[in-house]
């Protein structure tokens, strides 16, 4: 399917990287429409979240229907249409974290962020969320901070971790 | 590649090997805890003292003790270190010569480690899963070997049948006959498809077989795509699991390396490729014709079956699915033969099991273990009993889809019919222990919140029925429900798991019938208050 893809002009002259980023993760797949499920994994990890007008450009590009796209992003869980905060505190409320006192966990870190869990705060700071098992269920209770996993976590730990999160200084950039 | 080759990288492989290893866990759980930053220090303590001629420092996989963790293993002689931290690393070598050293020990003769009959984890804990070099060198291959160069793909599907080897992902569906199914369906193309996606909150063996020997898998579906006629294979992982995707991309990069993925496998006429799929966070994907749909890039919403993936699977081609766990059983099989395996566990439930042992438990971990064990013995002696000595009220096995069972039957032997009577099942693996202070109500209230979370929508009976009865199950632990209320609960349970479509809504209701049928006090106590 050599069509030509006018998103690569615009992407060269945008001098954006994170589209071109994009662009090769679709040649790759030879912009097959059955690779849409690797290229929105793709644009969520270069973008952070998928909005209105990435996911019509990924369906313009992959030849589908936005509404095929759309319907797509919202039925899985991983991919999020709104804008995630600069950190992410993520508690797991799978089944042995739940039985170790997850919920615990969860309620203390909603009460010291003032949001609760699957939003993020007003300031953009910090993103609250729960997942239902990380697979280190060995070490239950765990949390996931900025994509780096502790386990044997108690409600305190969790307290400080938002805390220090929520007053640490702004990041540069993305 | 030839048989001389693999004999030769295993021989070249054991004489750059130092007498003395130290194993340090890098698999997730103790990953988590500094393990990268473990392994570092003992690199350095080994330089520090001298001692590279005769010791190495190795990243191995789960060891199985993840609660004690993070583990470090010197080998072969066999001392565990528990709870290990960077700063005990110049302390660990010392001992090695005979210094002091502090560090907690754990007893490799304790019946945790005693009690198990490695199989798939036979290298997990004691190679390196990054070198293929180790892999080989532990034998690893050589099964493949022997499947294209001594044996008709329908005498490989044959030993499979011979072993008893039933699916692991949960069904427990006869593997020998489902690869013969795909062998014989028609079709110009097929496919083998492995399934980790690996649901059931609580549960982590399939991603710790991933982490800790990616080539077992895929030498296993090598040999499954040999015997079945396919020439292409994905691997679905969920994307909770980045880590097992990186080694398992590392795996499949280092096997078409050597020749051992891809075109002319072993210089035959077989080829065999293999792309992993990265799941997106929603539990129906594991069932098969749901993972199908996620591979193809749609939404992974079930279909009726037949016809089945066998028949009709990925693009319409046959299509062979099993899990992790049960392509991870193949490489043994063939290379020890059917009547070995068969003679391990019991008549209907042949080989091995890998379960996660979790919650309320002292040893909390990966064990693997014959079937036909004990619920007790694996509670009690490999586990080590209640959590900080509280007692034990019930173990759930089989996760969303499985049962409470309580402690009065824990002589039920674990296998696929005996776990079925007593209302739960086998599922992939998952046994989370429950002590006196888990409230069960609120425990199938939390399954069910579960289910209605991941129902994908498709059939009513599921998609109003979970939200139905975790409504029913949120009146009562909030003490405003009547007995009407339990009646009520009984039926829908009923009609979810008669009319749903798939195994999702079928199973649903199967928590809160085991809760029901055993701590019924449980939740006639909060009708009465
Ligand atoms: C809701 C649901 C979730 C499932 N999740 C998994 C899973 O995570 N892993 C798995 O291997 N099988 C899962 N299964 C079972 C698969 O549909 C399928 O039976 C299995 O992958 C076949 O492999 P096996 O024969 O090797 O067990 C699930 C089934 C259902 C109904
Ligand atoms: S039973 Fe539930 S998960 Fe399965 S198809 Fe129906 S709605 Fe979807
Ligand atoms: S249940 Fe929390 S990591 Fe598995
Ligand atoms: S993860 Fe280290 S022992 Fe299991």
């Amino acid at each position: 399917m050599a069509t030509p893809h006018p998103t690569r002009d615009a992407a060269a002259a945008a001098g954006d990287t994170r589209l071109k980023i994009l662009e090769a993760t679709m040649k790759r797949n030879q912009y097959r429409p059955d690779a849409l499920i690797e290229v929105l994994h793709k644009a969520q990890e270069i973008y952070g979240f998928l909005s209105p007008d990435l996911l019509v450009r990924i369906a313009r590009s992959l030849h589908l229907p936005p509404s095929r796209v759309y319907g797509v992003a919202t039925f899985y869980h991983f991919f999020s249409l709104v804008p995630q905060g600069a950190h992410t505190c993520t508690i797991c409320l799978g089944t042995a974290c739940y039985v170790r006192g997850a919920s615990e966990l969860i309620a203390r870190a909603e009460d010291v962020a003032g949001i609760a869990a699957g939003h993020t705060t007003p300031d953009g700071k910090l993103s609250l969320a729960s997942v239902r098992c990380i697979g280190a269920c060995g070490i239950a209770p765990a949390v996931v901070i900025d994509g780096n996993v502790t386990g044997h976590m108690t409600s305190d730990d969790v307290a400080a971790q938002v805390a220090a999160l929520l007053s640490a200084p702004e990041l540069l950039g993305s | 590649m030839e048989l001389h080759d693999l004999q030769l990288i295993a021989r070249r492989e054991r004489e750059r090997r130092r007498r003395i290893r130290i194993h340090c866990c890098t698999s997730s759980g103790c990953l988590a805890s500094q393990g990268l930053e473990i392994q570092k220090r003992l690199e350095a303590a080994v330089a520090e003292a001298g001692l590279e001629g005769e010791v190495e420092v190795v990243g191995v996989g789960c060891i199985g003790s993840c609660g004690q963790g993070p583990m470090v293993e010197i080998a072969p002689e066999g001392t565990l270190y528990e709870y290990v931290r960077p700063e005990d690393a110049e302390a660990i070598v010392a001992a090695i010569n005979g210094g002091e050293c502090s560090v907690q020990r754990g007893d490799p003769l304790r019946p945790f480690f005693t009690r198990q009959f490695p199989i798939v984890r036979k290298n997990a804990g004691k190679i390196d899963p990054e070198r293929i070099e180790e892999y080989i060198a532990a034998g690893g291959y050589r099964s493949l070997y022997r499947a294209i160069n001594e044996m008709s793909p329908a005498e490989v599907i044959d030993e499979i049948t011979q072993s008893g080897l039933r699916g692991r992902g949960g069904a427990g569906y006869p593997t020998g006959l489902k690869w013969s199914t795909v062998a014989k369906s028609r079709g110009d193309r097929k496919y083998v498809v492995c399934n980790g996606d690996e649901g059931d909150p609580g549960a982590f063996m399939d991603r710790s077989v991933l982490e800790s020997d990616p080539h077992l898998v895929l030498e296993g579906m090598c040999i499954a795509a040999y015997a079945v006629g396919a020439d292409q294979g994905y691997i679905y992982v969920r994307g909770e699991y980045p880590f097992a995707i990186q080694r398992l991309q590392k795996a499949i990069n280092q096997a078409k390396k050597f020749g051992l993925l891809g075109s002319q496998i072993f210089d035959s006429t077989f080829d065999f490729r293999v792309d992993i799929r990265v799941g997106a966070g929603a539990f129906v994907c594991g069932e098969e014709t749901a993972l199908l749909a996620s591979i193809e890039g749609r939404r992974g919403q079930p279909r009726p079956r037949p016809p089945y993936p066998a028949e009709s699977g990925l693009w319409g081609k046959p299509t062979l699915i099993n899990n992790v766990e049960t392509f991870a059983n193949i490489a043994a099989i063939i290379e020890h033969g059917p009547d070995w395996y068969a003679s391990i566990g019991t008549e209907s439930s042949r080989g091995t099991k890998v379960f996660a042992l979790t919650g309320k438990i002292h040893n909390t971990g990966l064990i693997e273990v014959p079937m036909g064990i004990t619920l007790r013995e694996i509670v009690h002696q490999l586990g080590g009993g209640g959590h900080s000595g509280s007692e034990v009220k019930a173990v759930q096995t089989g996760g969303p889809s499985g049962g409470c069972i309580p402690a009065s039957l824990f002589d039920t032997p674990v296998d696929y019919e005996s776990l079925a009577r007593v209302g739960s099942i086998m599922g992939s693996g998952g046994m989370v222990v429950m002590d006196n202070s888990t409230n069960m109500v609120e425990l199938a209230k939390f399954y069910m919140e579960f289910c209605k979370d991941e129902s994908c929508g498709k059939c009513v009976p599921c998609r109003v029925g979970t939200v139905q009865i975790h409504h029913l199950l949120d009146k009562l632990t909030s003490g405003k429900g009547s007995p009407a209320d339990l009646d009520q609960l009984r039926e829908l349970c009923q009609l979810l798991r008669d009319t749903s479509l798939c195994g999702l809504g079928q199973s649903a209701p199967n928590p809160v019938m085991s809760t029901l049928k055993y701590f019924t006090e449980e939740y006639e106590r909060l009708i009465e208050r």
